[in-house]
């Protein structure tokens, strides 16, 4: 019973990850990965919504009408939102000044409301808790992982701190400003799941049809 | 006059919500396999924008912002904590009426955007769209046109992609890269491209 749990846990950081298998949650996963910091904050804020909301849902499943199952649980997300968005605002309010509208979009990020729809309406409480939190894991490790590239090459610092000094300051290093622009994200993630996928080969997506070869041979 | 009209060139072009935001990402990436079905979100995309960014406007200046219940003799009352279930309730609501609008009148449209339409619901692109109008306080006016403006640069980056990835089929992909891989990459080239317009500014 623990192992099948543990597996729960698990299974979301690679094999069945939420943002380069699911495609869930890519929103936020590429606004706001410019530096690590807010990577950080961001994972923690969704994983605790993910994981409360996830109980919530699974708690009242059996009283839920299916007819009006959506807009209930919006509402719980939008309300665990809230209290996140307050307090990030009493607590780290530099850090919530520039995540700007991306913690209200908790609410409409996919993969909240698909793990409640798709995971948390069909089993138990404990089950459900521990999927958001391994669903947050997943989604956490790809945005750090893009935060540490974006803001290392981009910056040359790491949580604010400078490794790498650069040429302004007198350094070697030439800060890559494309880094930091929003075409990079999408580039960085795009080599992510080349990685992953050559790794496991089973991810692959098999085409709709195949395109006939006769017409290609002259 | 010119203002609006720059305001509407801005957020199709310049601040495109899909290309330079990444919001409404997953149906972007979901929903661009086929231009027809790419074209069909993106109408519905401009319709709920034009309404919901005006109707949360209005919202949100007359009940929510704080101060703004003066007119009932509440001078001092700030619900603006509560806008994020009002607008998303609002933005529910309005995909609701759409819905059956269209199923009433264009019942082929319908059939034709399936399961899309009310998915919309969870399109961070309209919410994110009337966050921004709160957060750069627009004007009602300003507000509708950025709404229209919001939705036709959305429809538009979504028909681009569904046209580039008809062709990609053709390509000889690595492995790998396969469908999303390379997807994201083709994404990131146009958002690139649609970098190119911050300098009409």
């Amino acid at each position: 019973m623990t192992a099948k749990l543990w597996q729960t846990v698990k299974v979301p950081w690679i094999d069945d990850n939420p943002i380069t298998l699911q495609i869930l949650g890519i929103c936020s996963a590429l606004a706001v990965t410019t530096s690590l910091d807010t990577a950080l904050v961001m994972t923690a804020a969704v994983t605790c919504v993910l994981a409360i909301s996830g109980a919530s849902v699974s708690l009242i499943r059996n009283f839920l009408p299916r007819s009006i199952r959506i807009i209930v649980q919006i509402t719980i997300i939008a309300s665990l939102v809230i209290v996140v968005d307050q307090v990030l605002k009493a607590y780290a309010f530099e850090i919530s000044k520039r995540l700007s509208v991306f913690v209200g979009l908790i609410v409409t990020n996919c993969l909240v409301l698909g793990r409640a729809e798709g995971f948390a309406m069909r089993n138990g409480v404990l089950a459900s808790t521990l999927d958001g939190i391994g669903n947050g894991i997943g989604y956490g490790l790809i945005l750090i992982l893009v935060g540490v590239v974006r803001e290392f090459f981009g910056k040359g610092s790491l949580l604010g701190k400078q490794i790498l000094i650069t040429t302004s300051q007198g350094g070697a290093f030439e800060p890559l400003h494309l880094m930091l622009l929003p075409p990079s994200a999408f580039f960085i993630i795009g080599v992510i799941i080349w990685v992953i996928r050559t790794k496991k080969p089973k991810q692959v997506e098999q085409p709709e049809f195949q395109v006939r070869s006769e017409g290609m041979q002259q | 006059m010119t203002d609006l009209g720059d305001l509407f060139l801005r957020s199709v072009f310049i601040e495109n919500l899909a290309l330079s935001f990444f919001l409404g990402m997953c149906t972007f990436l979901a929903v661009s396999k086929r231009v027809e079905t790419a074209f069909g979100v993106g109408l519905a995309m401009i319709a709920v924008q034009t309404v919901t960014v005006p109707v949360n406007h209005l919202i949100y200046t007359y009940v929510l912002a704080p101060g703004a219940l003066a007119w009932a003799g509440l001078d001092d009352v700030d619900l603006s904590f509560l806008s994020l279930i009002a607008f998303i309730g609002v933005i529910a609501a309005m995909v609701q009426v759409l819905e059956m609008t269209v199923e009433f009148h264009v019942p082929k449209l319908h059939r034709a955007l399936g399961i899309f339409l009310p998915l919309i619901t969870v399109n961070c692109a309209i919410l994110g769209a009337t966050l921004f109008m709160v957060e750069r306080s627009y004007t009602f006016t300003q507000s509708v046109v950025y709404g229209l403006g919001t939705g036709v640069g959305w429809a538009l980056a979504i028909v681009m992609l569904a046209a580039i990835r008809e062709r990609l089929r053709y390509s000889d992909v690595p492995d790998g890269l396969k469908g999303l891989g390379v997807t994201f990459i083709v994404v990131g080239v146009m958002s690139l491209a649609f970098m190119g317009f911050s300098g009409i500014g």
